[in-house]
């Protein structure tokens, strides 16, 4: 087997050296009644070819030759072919944790760039080395806020990713914390009146999307406004990066905590996963923060290095009384995202998010030509949620035809009678004015 | 023949100038042309861009939708460079690096084995890179196949009854295994308050168990290093939710009373989780389900070869007893008819304990592992524990008499050495590892279990040749010698690095966390 | 290893100089030693209130994180503030510069349980074993 070098030689002499007659005297420290005396029931060993005929055949059925439609916490990019040849290279892709610094100084200096560029982006002091997803840095956002403020409600927009509220109603069900949700308005923002009853005394903070789940921009200075006004932090949640390359950044509107997702920096749809979670904040509460950090320091000979530091918030040195369980970041996806960032620069970000914008407003004027009217009001970056009937039915209809029409949003929000008519699509640098063209004849059929 | 020309490194062992800083370290390193390089916000040019992007149509202006407050020209401070600046960048950035395509890398409980190549591709067929999460059922059925089929298989390596891909790495699977026990408990009408764990555990433990409420209670392991029922029974009672064992334990110890461990904590109504990190020793050798355990998280990254990327993403697994079916975490997949759908709904499974991450798992680690367990098939997974079970042994006989074994029972993935012969002369355990940097190898895992002193965690994986861990046992003996000999001239490790030892103190105390225009650390 | 005479010692390795009703409170040098270089500390506010046996604050070094615990209880009347900026100040001068906070003493009584120089010294000793 090519990955077992051992030959019977070896065996023997490796054997001898140990002073065991056989292999299987080696695990005598198991008793026999727990021993797996037969094989185990998977599928017979495959080679090389017969496994790529396999897996070709899988990939197969899944339906990707024309890029989707669907955002929803998951964006279609384009990755441009040096980030992959890059990540790929051995020393990065295989190399651990860097608790040995002078020996992953590639990867300690690629967190410190991250970190950087989360900071620039959210307009916040001290970032993070990433977090599993968006989702779970959202979570541990909100259980942050707890700790801070020593108040256990928090208050959540309905706007906001469903899965990001799922993933914190579960992190926070041993606490006895509180869930509030605030409903969104017709503009498809935050209603602020609502989150201004909502947000007390007893509140630990305030969380919404930045562009929300609809893909609207969201009243992030107001909202902020109402949680500072009541000693409440503002956790900020952008899920497209994308935006953040023209819109401006959370910190700047009054965000304390920024939370999300940079998947649309540098890594493919994977089909939900890995991805890299950004979680960025204010200097004042980087003890509190989360997850690794990478810190720039000296060697002894007074050159500039990178290490692993404020390493006593995490749980291998306070087990119990860490900040968060958390071990494993996304580095390989994070260090993705680092390089496909450096490519694109100050003037490529830029660009790209005005081609993003500018895609999401040829889908609203080819959607409007078809017939279909937006479901909100708001103002969006590259996603809307679309009035087209029954959107189940599209989706399926258009799913035939292999095309991924987008999500139809009353399974997400069952409750609320306008939604099931509404679809919620995207269009990126990755869909031409003529798919998008075509996106919107198929959605009208037949 | 192995080594026709019987070449071998050069290093340099006489005595005086030059003992101990070999020419070439006993695995090989030697210095090469490695530069030095920048922060990407310190170069570059104002202008200049590395991408090739179609053009922005004229007339979508998104001040006239957005408004102005909410906008910005561009993001400054971002770098403006070339793409053959910036490949240049990492490429240079990556050469500082160490990982398992460059050599040894013995990190104990991390299981550090060769990332197939053949995995990487086929996680990055299109079909698989290129898939929306939420493709309806329909357009997906390749990837929820393939879910389905890993599932299956991870259940039966395990001795499970199902499993869960959802959770995104170790600690996270942990996270899972314990919220499923608190709802188990909760629905039989008390969440109990206790989680006990024993001294040998890895921080992520007693971390998880906090997370769910739950207070922890250490038990000591024995002078043989391993758990006794006995103590286990001192410490269970009815407030007690869970042990956590990981078996092997961390000193590669087989915590062989482990059927009698469990039967003593089940009887009290609590469960047995298990920390998989270390089943690399078990795979088709033992099943953690048949030896009691309620859940166990599988590391994905370790176990089954994802790649580690320098410290993530993982992804972890957890296994479940029929008992436990119910709270698994949203979404599961499920074969129905001719084909696969995902359950999302929290009305098709109650009891569940929800959802734990966005979207269904870290699916890009599924295709990888499920295409090592399909190139390994029954005798494969099983040869992985035999080999490496037996390289570990074999590093144990070679470093035995140069290092102190503070325990003599059978060992069988990892072995743990601790410092107590190196200490005679004044050098630490900190000394060895840096030295084995200059010698060509990763160090092993250090200072880590606690129980042992100064210890040495070494994990060589079966995918490491006999040839390798000579060499890494001439190195270690060499420097066990030098410790003896010259121990001061240890503390200037490692030599051959792009950096030598960096101050931790200064960037814990002064920390520098970010790159900020004018930025200077000396 | 310095263990000055004129103090009183705790087992969590605390020291106390009791001067009227004021105890001076710092950790010894055998608790620096072990921490390591200290990188950062949290303390009380003046005014606050602690309690004999109970954590104070927090002290951190790059490797450990550890408790304070109060030897006696009372009301926190100094901080030694300054030592936020410098927690070096704790490895180099535990005994004296390095003090963390002086306690108004609440029971008198607290004293009694304090060890001597003399048998925290030994206490050190059989903690090694």
């Amino acid at each position: 087997m090519r990955y077992h070098p051992h030959t019977p030689e070896d065996v023997r002499a490796m054997l001898a050296a140990c002073g065991a007659r056989s292999v299987d005297e080696l695990f005598r420290s198991i008793p026999e009644a727990l021993r797996l005396r037969r094989p185990l029931d998977v599928p017979p060993a495959a080679d090389e070819v017969s496994l790529f005929a396999e897996f070709r055949g899988l990939a197969a059925r899944n339906q990707t030759d024309h890029p989707p439609f669907i955002g929803a916490g998951a964006y279609p990019h384009h990755v441009p072919p040096a980030v992959d040849q890059l990540v790929l290279r051995g020393e990065f892709f295989t190399a651990y944790t860097p608790y040995q610094p002078e020996v992953s100084q590639g990867t300690l200096q690629a967190l410190f760039e991250w970190q950087t560029f989360v900071c620039l982006l959210t307009g916040l002091a001290v970032s993070n080395a990433s977090m599993y997803d968006g989702a779970t840095a959202t979570a541990e956002a909100v259980l942050m806020a707890t700790r801070l403020t020593g108040r256990n409600k928090v208050v959540v927009s309905a706007a906001l990713h469903p899965e990001y509220r799922k993933v914190i109603a579960t992190y926070l069900a041993s606490t006895g914390d509180e869930v509030v949700s605030v409903p969104y308005g017709e503009d498809g923002r935050t209603d602020l009146d609502a989150l201004a009853k909502a947000v007390d005394s007893r509140t630990a903070a305030v969380v919404l999307g930045y562009p929300n789940f609809f893909g609207v921009v969201d009243a992030l200075p107001k909202a902020a406004a109402i949680a500072r006004a009541a000693g409440a932090l503002t956790v900020s949640v952008t899920a497209e990066a994308v935006s953040l390359g023209l819109l401006q950044s959370p910190g700047a509107l009054g965000a304390d905590v920024a939370t999300g997702t940079l998947q649309s920096f540098g890594n493919t749809l994977n089909f939900g996963g890995p991805a890299p979670g950004f979680f960025a904040t204010r200097e004042a509460n980087v003890r509190q923060m989360p997850g690794r950090i990478a810190g720039a320091t000296a060697d002894k000979h007074g050159r500039r290095g990178f290490v692993l530091t404020l390493s006593t918030r995490e749980q291998h040195i306070r087990r119990e009384k860490a900040t968060s369980n958390i071990c494993t970041n996304s580095g390989l996806t994070a260090l993705a995202a680092t390089i496909h960032l450096s490519l694109l620069g100050k003037s490529g970000l830029s660009r790209l998010a005005r081609l993003n914008y500018a895609r999401g407003r040829a889908l609203r004027l080819a959607m409007q030509k078809a017939g279909f009217k937006t479901r909100f009001s708001g103002p969006t970056f590259n996603e809307a949620a679309f009035e087209v009937g029954d959107a189940e039915a599209v989706v399926e209809r258009l799913a035939k035809r292999g095309i991924a029409a987008g999500v139809a949003l009353g399974r997400w929000y069952p409750k609320d009678p306008r939604m099931k008519g509404a679809l919620l699509s995207v269009a990126t640098e990755v869909h031409t004015p003529e798919l998008i063209e075509l996106f919107a004849e198929s959605v009208r059929g037949p | 023949m192995p080594n026709p020309t019987g070449w071998k490194p050069k290093v340099a062992r006489e005595a005086g100038e030059g003992r101990g800083r070999p020419e070439a370290g006993a695995l090989g390193a030697t210095r090469g042309l490695v530069l030095e390089e920048p922060l990407v916000f310190e170069q570059g040019s104002p202008g200049r861009s590395g991408v090739s992007l179609p053009e922005v149509p004229p007339g979508a202006d998104p001040a006239t939708e957005i408004p102005a407050e909410l906008l910005r020209a561009e993001v400054e401070g971002l770098p403006e460079m070339d793409e053959l600046a910036v490949v240049r960048h990492f490429t240079r950035l990556s050469q500082w690096n160490w990982g398992i395509d460059s050599g040894f890398y013995p990190l104990g409980s991390c299981t550090m084995k060769y990332n197939p190549k053949s995995s990487e591709a086929l996680a990055r067929l299109s079909g698989f890179a290129n898939a929306h999460p939420l493709l309806p059922a329909s357009m997906a059925q390749g990837a929820l196949e393939l879910m389905w089929r890993l599932e299956r298989a991870l259940s039966e390596i395990g001795g499970f009854a199902a499993t869960t891909l959802s959770p995104a790495a170790g600690a996270h699977g942990e996270l899972a295994g314990l919220m499923m026990i608190r709802a188990y408990h909760v629905a039989h009408g008390n969440p109990r308050r206790k989680v006990l764990i024993p001294d040998t555990a890895h921080g992520t433990n007693p971390a998880s168990a906090a997370l769910n409420g739950y207070s922890t209670v250490e038990l000591e392991s024995g002078s043989d290093g391993r758990l006794h029922p006995e103590t286990v029974a001192r410490a269970m009672d009815e407030d007690v939710a869970a042990i956590m064992i990981t078996n092997p334990n961390t000193l590669g110890i087989f915590e062989s009373h482990i059927r009698e461990i469990a039967e003593v904590v089940h009887a009290r109504g609590g469960l047995v989780y298990g920390d998989g990190a270390n089943f690399n020793a078990l795979l088709g050798v033992a099943r953690p389900g048949d030896m009691g355990f309620d859940v166990m998280q599988y590391n994905l990254h370790k176990t089954f070869a994802t790649p580690h990327g320098g410290g993530g993403p993982g992804s972890g697994p957890v296994g479940v007893r029929e008992t436990l079916v119910p709270f698994l975490p949203l979404p599961l997949v499920l074969s129905e008819g001719s084909g696969y759908r995902l359950v999302t709904d929290p009305a098709e499974r109650p009891k569940s304990i929800g959802k734990l991450r966005e979207f269904s798992g870290n699916a890009g680690m599924f295709v990888r592992a499920w295409a090592l367990i399909r190139e390994l098939g029954p005798e494969g997974l099983r040869r992985v524990a035999e080999l490496a079970v037996l390289n570990a042994n074999y590093v144990r006989a070679g470093l035995r008499g140069h290092f102190n074994l503070p325990y003599e029972t059978d060992t069988l993935h990892e072995v743990v050495f601790d410092d107590k012969a190196q200490k005679e002369g004044g050098a630490t355990t900190m000394d060895v590892a840096k030295r084995l940097i200059d010698h060509g190898s990763h160090p092993p895992t250090v200072y880590f279990p606690l129980v042992v002193h100064g210890a040495l965690m070494i994990e060589p994986t079966e995918t490491e040749s006999k040839e390798t861990l000579d060499q890494f046992v001439e190195a270690m003996r060499d420097i066990a010698a030098q410790a003896q000999e010259d121990p001061a001239s240890l503390q200037a490790a490692p030599e051959k690095t792009i950096r030598a030892r960096l101050d931790e103190t200064r960037a814990a105390r002064k920390p520098v966390l970010r790159w900020t225009p004018g930025m200077k650390v000396d | 290893m310095n263990f000055p005479e004129d103090l009183k010692y705790t087992r969590d390795h605390e020291w106390a100089r009791v001067k009227g009703n004021r105890v001076t409170v710092g950790i010894t040098d055998f608790a620096q030693d072990q921490l390591g270089d200290v990188v950062y500390l949290e303390l009380p506010d003046v005014g606050d209130t602690v309690k004999k046996g109970e954590a104070f604050g927090v002290v951190e070094s790059t490797k450990a994180v550890s408790d304070l615990f109060a030897p006696v209880s009372g009301k926190v009347v100094e901080v030694n503030d300054p030592l936020g900026d410098a927690p070096e100040t704790i490895n180099d001068d535990p005994f004296e510069e390095g003090w963390m906070i002086v306690v108004e003493l609440a029971n008198p009584s607290d004293l009694n349980d304090l060890m001597d120089a003399a048998a925290y010294e030994k206490f050190v000793e059989e903690e090694q074993e």
